[in-house]
């Protein structure tokens, strides 16, 4: 994985089969991811060059998803391998939790509410997220809609990878 | 000191804990939701001497739980913690009636600080 202490979003327009991806909207995960994970997980993540993602496609062991609605739609996904995953929450929660607990969804889930949030007030939009949801299990892949197209923004850290999926367009300017 | 922490994540709930033990000795009330935190403020004989409250959570969100706590309280300090973050929303629960606002992520200075601050200004109006 190509990785840099700099932030690798594109600052033109990414165009994918399903679609562009305006930069605007990928910036703000790129810091909030940055945020999060300095703030309450104590670790440094190092931010990969986004890329395109095919539909539908492999993804780490475990994700966090959490819907967007509003003058933007769509979803971030937060995905990670699973030894990362336990070593993440584990520093975040403060205790280790055991892979299969309700406990331990809920803090990857709570992970990702901070960085749609987080991302949510620089996207330059009103917009709405949803509470998250986990999905557990190795190569699950998640459906999108297909008119909307998604970038990977890969994530590394000394205790493993995740990646944050951004699949969203605006559906009106923002004034 | 009893503070009631209404998040729908649990391992919030704990982490905040973990930071307001520092203030003094606490017990602590959690609620998943606003509907289960209306029903616990019903049931809590001399009520909570603070009130931590998430925005985005099911049944009953923050704002709601806010609002309808003020309609009949409103003394009981009450901070809102959050990942909602933009300056609109902050202004939105300000007039709702929560006594201040901490964003998520936090650090646990920030969430003292705020704490100390709403506690400050609820004895000095006592």
């Amino acid at each position: 994985m190509s990785q840099s202490n700099t932030p690798a979003a594109p600052t033109t327009s990414v165009t994918t089969p399903a679609g562009t991806i305006d930069p605007k909207l990928i910036v703000p995960f790129v810091n909030a991811v940055r945020n999060v994970f300095m703030t309450m997980v104590h670790v440094k993540t190092d931010i990969g060059r986004p890329f395109t993602k095919g539909v539908p496609a492999p993804q780490h062991d475990v994700s966090s998803i959490i819907g967007f609605s509003g003058e933007v739609v769509g979803t971030c996904v937060v995905s990670f391998e699973l030894e990362a995953a336990k070593q993440l929450v584990a520093s975040f929660a403060q205790v280790e939790l055991p892979e299969d607990s309700a406990d331990f969804a809920d803090a990857l889930g709570e992970l990702a509410n901070m960085i749609a949030g987080g991302a949510k007030k620089d996207l330059g939009a009103v917009a709405s997220i949803s509470t998250p949801s986990v999905i557990m299990g190795k190569g699950h892949s998640i459906a999108r809609l297909k008119d909307v197209p998604c970038l990977i923004i890969p994530c590394s850290t000394e205790v493993g990878d995740f990646a944050v999926e951004i699949s969203m367009k605006r559906v009106t300017k923002a004034a | 000191m009893k503070i009631l922490l209404v998040d729908d994540s649990r391992t919030m709930r704990n982490i905040q804990k973990k930071v307001l033990e520092a203030l003094a000795p606490v017990e602590f009330a959690e609620a998943g939701d606003g509907v289960e935190a209306l029903g616990l403020l019903a049931t809590t004989a001399g009520g909570f001497d603070l009130i931590f409250v998430d925005w985005n959570m099911p049944n009953m969100d923050g704002h709601t739980f806010v609002t309808r706590v003020r309609a009949t309280d409103k003394k009981t300090p009450m901070i809102m913690c959050t990942t909602e973050a933009e300056k609109a929303r902050v202004v939105e629960a300000l007039k709702a009636g929560v006594n201040n606002y901490v964003v998520k992520p936090f650090t646990p200075e920030i969430l003292l600080e705020k704490t100390r601050t709403v506690l400050d200004k609820a004895k000095a109006a006592a």
